[in-house]
Formats: structure tokens, C-alpha cells, sequence
């Protein structure tokens, strides 16, 4: 079944189109990266997705499920999760706190006012495994907001895959990184998409990263669909030369 | 950790002889009691407020509640002491979920606002309605009654080292359920929408439904400490509900500490002793609570319990 499918969604803010008419569909296991210049619309359309405004017109359907009038939690708890251009997270919690909150949550415990020590244990062993997962096990006690940029946004989107997502949303996963960070976030990004089969939609400026990982790629200029496919056809395509690649190469 | 602990010991140990060693500094058992009282009700709003980070100016209202529900079930139900305290909680606690729901949606100073609004409301209730309430002289003519346990009686109202106990005792029950629930998951929920609603929301919390229960759980923890004022002083009045009481007790939580779990006790128990002290000197004894106030939050943001722990540290 196609995971997520956005049909002719459109987003206003007063006189001021930001999203025109964009549908996409993404189907399990896709890796797909959306491109464009800045200002084309694409955190505004990450926004519609995960639900922090609804659409002005148009629909979007989440396994089939239609979930544009569902607040952004409703929607985290149907298995979408993501992350933002400026990093969200707690900064006063350690590391492992920033997880554990998010494995609690996943796990349905949010109201539990006491956990059995069996639920406990499970806990911090799916804590435990996030963190060798992401890098960070040495840095588990460090407070979340004295980590360094991209140890940041690695905690963050291990908070996002704590919660077992069926979509995951990146929003610039590298924006304002070193080339060594850049390098640690896409092989992250890369080793979850391959390894452990998770649908991976992300907006991202690298273009190394974007051809080294997409599966398809969707480019949006001023609220439009400027083209979408695969990177051979997109590299090559010359109206994403002449709107985009050219424009950035200037 | 472990110095966490010491801690907790620490303040036990201080609690269970007060009486004893307040005299020595030129205290009485009473004031002992209020700082006991006031610290519950600053602990209380701090679940909301440190812990939560959603600032109520208006928790008199539902301390006031406790404590006109309390002293009106003694004085025309003939309530014994723990069934009063009980009638003056529930109040309380419905009049939370009801204005809790109503409020809600609404963040920072928007919130703040609207809750003293809410608590103004009961203020001017207790105030006009003489026939119940006694109007502005208080509610007066009750007092505390002995607790019979059947086998065992306790004169908390001849007894004031007795009443110290028993208020002690809820103090501990209440202190000790919000230390459970704050290292709960339930807890850390409430600690993460503190420390970036937005995240919260994206992890699946949803927010709305969780001030809602932290907002409820802080009123009814405020409205026993406002019954056990009630009996301490055998008497209430309209002040008990209104605004610049729920001012105080924001005053208590910050000059302690908000982001420790004792710091707001800390700060009641300064607060209650300057008063206590300035007040037989001056009038104007909340201009030196004032310029305390001022001093702790220039030089220490972290409150007196943030400069013990960076001065222990150091």
C-alpha cells in the first residue's frame, strides 16, 4: 500500500501561495529527497505533512488513511515522526533522557504515573541500543543542549526512530555542518534506510547527499512541482538546471 | 545521585524536629506549621510551574477553595478534621478541571492572566456573600476538632506540637505522591513539554490534555495546603483566595529555586520567617521580601537551593 499520498495540496497564507497544487506519493522502503531553492516551499510543505497547519485545499493520506484535519500528535501516534531545520530538543535533559522520553512515549506510557521494573529495564535497553545506534553512548550523561550541532541533531533523530516511525521526516539533516558531520549524518541516514528498511522522505541543500542517498526526488520552485524522479533523470533534467543546479552552481 | 539523597534526608530530618529546635531561634511551633503549610502550597504550584513550565498567578483561588471548604464543612456540616479536608480538596479540584479545561489552549502570559482573572472571581464570591462566607471579616465561630482514630485520639487542637504533626503528615503525603509522579514517565512528560513544547508535540504528547492534568494535580495539592491553613488559624478569610496570595506563592517557588523539587519550600520558609520577624517590626515588611526578592533572582536566577548546590559544587 502507498504510505503516504498528498493530492493537490495547497497552502495560503493570505496573498501569499506558498504551496501550489503539490501531490506526491511515496511507497515503503523509499528513500525520496525534495529539493529546490530557497523559499520553494519545502519545510511549508513538511509542514502540511506532519501537521502544524492544515492544507488550505487538497488532501493527505497516510496508508490510506485521510489525516488532514489530525493534529501533529495524532499524526506522530498513526507513525509519522520528524525532525526540524533548527533543532528540537530538550536541552536541559542529559542525552538519555532526551531518549528515554521518547521511548516512553512510544512505548504508550506517557500517563503512567509508576513503571514495573520490567517495563523499566525494557526501557533502558531500547535507550541503550538508540544510543550505540546514533554514536552518542559516550555522551548518554552529557547535557542535550552542551552537545555540539551535529550531536544534536543525531539525538533528535534518534528521538524521532524511538518512536518506531513508518515515516520519517528530516528537515535538513545537515544544514550547517562540517564536512566530517555532514559525512556521520548521511551515513546514519543511509545505514537506517538500508539496514533497517525505514521510509525516509528529507529536505536537504548537499547536493552529494541528495544523489548519494535518494531514490527518487521530488523538486519544488515557488509552490510547484518543478520535476520529480529519479536522480539520473533529475541531474539531467535542463529545466532543474536552468531553475535550480545552474542558479546554485552562479 | 547520592547527594540528591543526602539531600532528601537532610530536609526529613529538619521537618521532623522543627518544633523542637524553632524555639531555639526564636521561633514558636506555629510558625513552624505555616512554613510547613505555605511550603506544600509553593511545592504544589512549582509541579505547574518548574516542572511543567506553565505559570499560574491565580493558585489562591483553589488554596482559598481548600480552605473555605474545609472550614465551612466543620462549621455547618460538623465535619470531623479529615472529612473537612476532604470536602475542601474535591471543591477545589472540580473548580480546577472546569477553569483548567476553559484555559488550557492558552501559553504563557496569556494564561498567567486569564488564571488570575479566574481567581478574582471566587475572591469577590468569598467577599460579597456575607451569609455564608462572613464576608470580609472572615469566616469565624469553628475550630479545629481533635482526630478520634477509635483507638487512639489526637489533639491537634490543644496540642499545637500535635497539629504540627499532623500537618506534617499530609505534607509528606502530598510531597511524596508529586516526587512519584515526577519520576514517572508521566513526569518526564510534563518535564519535556517544559523544555520544548514543540518536541513534546512531535514525539505524540499531546500538550493540551497534559497541562490539563498537571494544572488539576498542582490545584489539588494547593487546596490541602489552603485546608490546613484553614484549621492552623481556625479561621479564613477572602485574602486566603486572592491574587496577591497566589503572587506569594510564585514569590516562594522562585526565590527557592523552581527548577529543584525542595527549592519552593526553601523559599516559603524564607518567606513566612521574614514576614513573620519584619512584620512585628514594620508594616511594610513585604518591601523587604520585596528587595530580597530582587537580590536572590539578580545574583542567584537559580534561586537560594541553585546557589547552595553551584556554592557546594564550587
Amino acid at each position: 500500500m502507498t504510505l503516504l499520498q498528498v493530492d493537490g495540496a495547497s497552502k495560503r497564507f493570505g496573498n501569499l501561495v506558498a504551496i501550489h497544487d503539490v501531490s506526491l506519493t511515496i511507497e515503503p522502503g523509499e528513500l525520496r529527497a525534495i529539493i529546490g531553492p530557497n523559499g520553494a516551499g519545502k519545510t511549508t510543505f513538511f509542514n502540511l505533512v506532519s501537521g502544524l497547519f492544515a492544507p488550505t485545499s487538497g488532501s493527505i493520506r497516510f496508508e490510506g488513511r485521510d489525516i488532514s484535519a489530525l493534529a501533529p500528535d495524532e499524526r506522530v501516534r498513526r507513525g509519522m515522526a520528524r525532525t526540524f531545520q533548527i533543532t528540537e530538543i530538550f536541552p536541559d535533559l542529559s542525552v538519555a533522557d532526551n531518549i528515554r522520553v521518547a521511548v516512553e512515549i512510544a512505548a504508550g506510557y506517557r500517563l503512567r504515573p509508576w513503571l514495573a521494573g520490567k517495563a523499566r529495564r525494557a526501557v533502558a535497553e531500547r535507550v541503550a541500543e538508540l544510543l550505540s545506534l546514533s554514536g552518542l553512548a559516550d555522551k548518554a550523561h552529557v547535557r542535550a543542549g552542551a552537545l555540539s550541532h551535529g550531536d544534536q541533531r543525531a539525538a533528535e533523530i534518534m528521538m524521532s526512530l524511538a518512536l518506531k516511525p513508518r515515516l520519517l521526516m528530516l528537515d535538513e539533516p545537515t544544514a550547517g555542518m562540517g564536512d566530517q558531520e555532514t559525512y556521520d549524518i548521511a551515513r546514519l541516514i543511509r545505514r537506517l534506510h538500508r539496514r533497517e528498511g525505514l521510509t525516509i522522505m528529507l529536505i536537504e541543500h548537499d547536493m552529494r547527499v541528495v544523489f548519494n542517498l535518494a531514490d527518487r526526488i521530488m523538486v519544488l520552485a515557488e509552490g510547484k512541482v518543478l520535476a520529480e524522479g529519479p536522480p539520473q533523470e533529475i541531474a539531467e533534467s535542463e529545466k532543474v538546471q536552468g531553475a535550480y543546479l545552474g542558479k546554485a552552481a552562479a | 545521585m547520592r547527594r540528591g539523597r543526602a539531600f532528601d534526608a537532610a530536609v526529613c530530618v529538619i521537618l521532623l524536629f522543627m518544633p523542637f529546635w524553632m524555639g531555639a531561634i526564636g521561633g514558636y511551633t506555629e510558625l513552624a506549621t505555616r512554613i510547613v503549610v505555605m511550603g506544600l502550597a509553593a511545592m504544589s504550584l512549582n509541579f505547574l510551574l518548574g516542572f511543567t513550565g506553565v505559570l499560574s498567578f491565580g493558585h489562591a483561588a483553589y488554596f482559598g477553595l481548600g480552605a473555605y471548604g474545609a472550614a465551612m464543612a466543620i462549621k455547618y456540616l460538623d465535619a470531623g478534621t479529615i472529612p473537612a479536608i476532604g470536602l475542601g480538596v474535591v471543591v477545589a479540584t472540580i473548580a480546577a478541571m472546569v477553569i483548567g479545561a476553559l484555559i488550557v489552549r492558552l501559553r504563557g502570559v496569556y494564561f498567567a492572566m486569564v488564571t488570575i482573572a479566574f481567581g478574582q472571581v471566587f475572591y469577590f464570591i468569598a467577599f460579597r456573600w456575607n451569609a455564608v462566607t462572613g464576608g470580609d471579616d472572615g469566616l469565624t465561630g469553628w475550630h479545629r476538632l481533635p482526630i478520634d482514630f477509635g483507638f487512639a485520639r489526637l489533639d491537634i487542637f490543644q496540642n499545637d506540637k500535635a497539629f504540627y504533626y499532623f500537618a506534617l503528615a499530609i505534607f509528606a503525603i502530598c510531597v511524596g505522591a508529586m516526587a512519584v509522579l515526577l519520576n514517572s514517565p508521566f513526569g518526564r512528560s510534563l518535564i519535556a513539554i517544559r523544555e520544548n513544547e514543540r518536541r513534546a508535540r512531535f514525539l505524540g504528547v499531546p500538550i493540551e490534555w497534559h497541562v490539563w492534568l498537571s494544572f488539576v494535580i498542582s490545584c489539588l495539592f494547593v487546596s490541602v495546603a489552603g485546608a490546613l491553613y484553614a484549621l492552623l488559624n481556625n479561621f479564613t478569610d477572602p485574602r486566603a483566595l486572592r491574587f496577591d496570595l497566589s503572587g506569594n506563592f510564585v514569590i516562594m517557588a522562585v526565590l527557592g529555586g523552581m527548577r529543584s523539587f525542595w527549592g519552593p519550600l526553601i523559599g516559603a520558609a524564607i518567606f513566612v520567617a521574614l514576614q513573620d520577624y519584619v512584620s512585628s517590626h514594620t508594616e511594610n515588611w513585604m518591601s523587604v521580601i520585596g528587595l530580597v526578592f530582587v537580590l536572590v533572582v539578580r545574583f542567584f536566577p537559580r534561586g537560594v537551593l541553585g546557589m547552595l548546590r553551584s556554592g557546594a559544587k564550587a
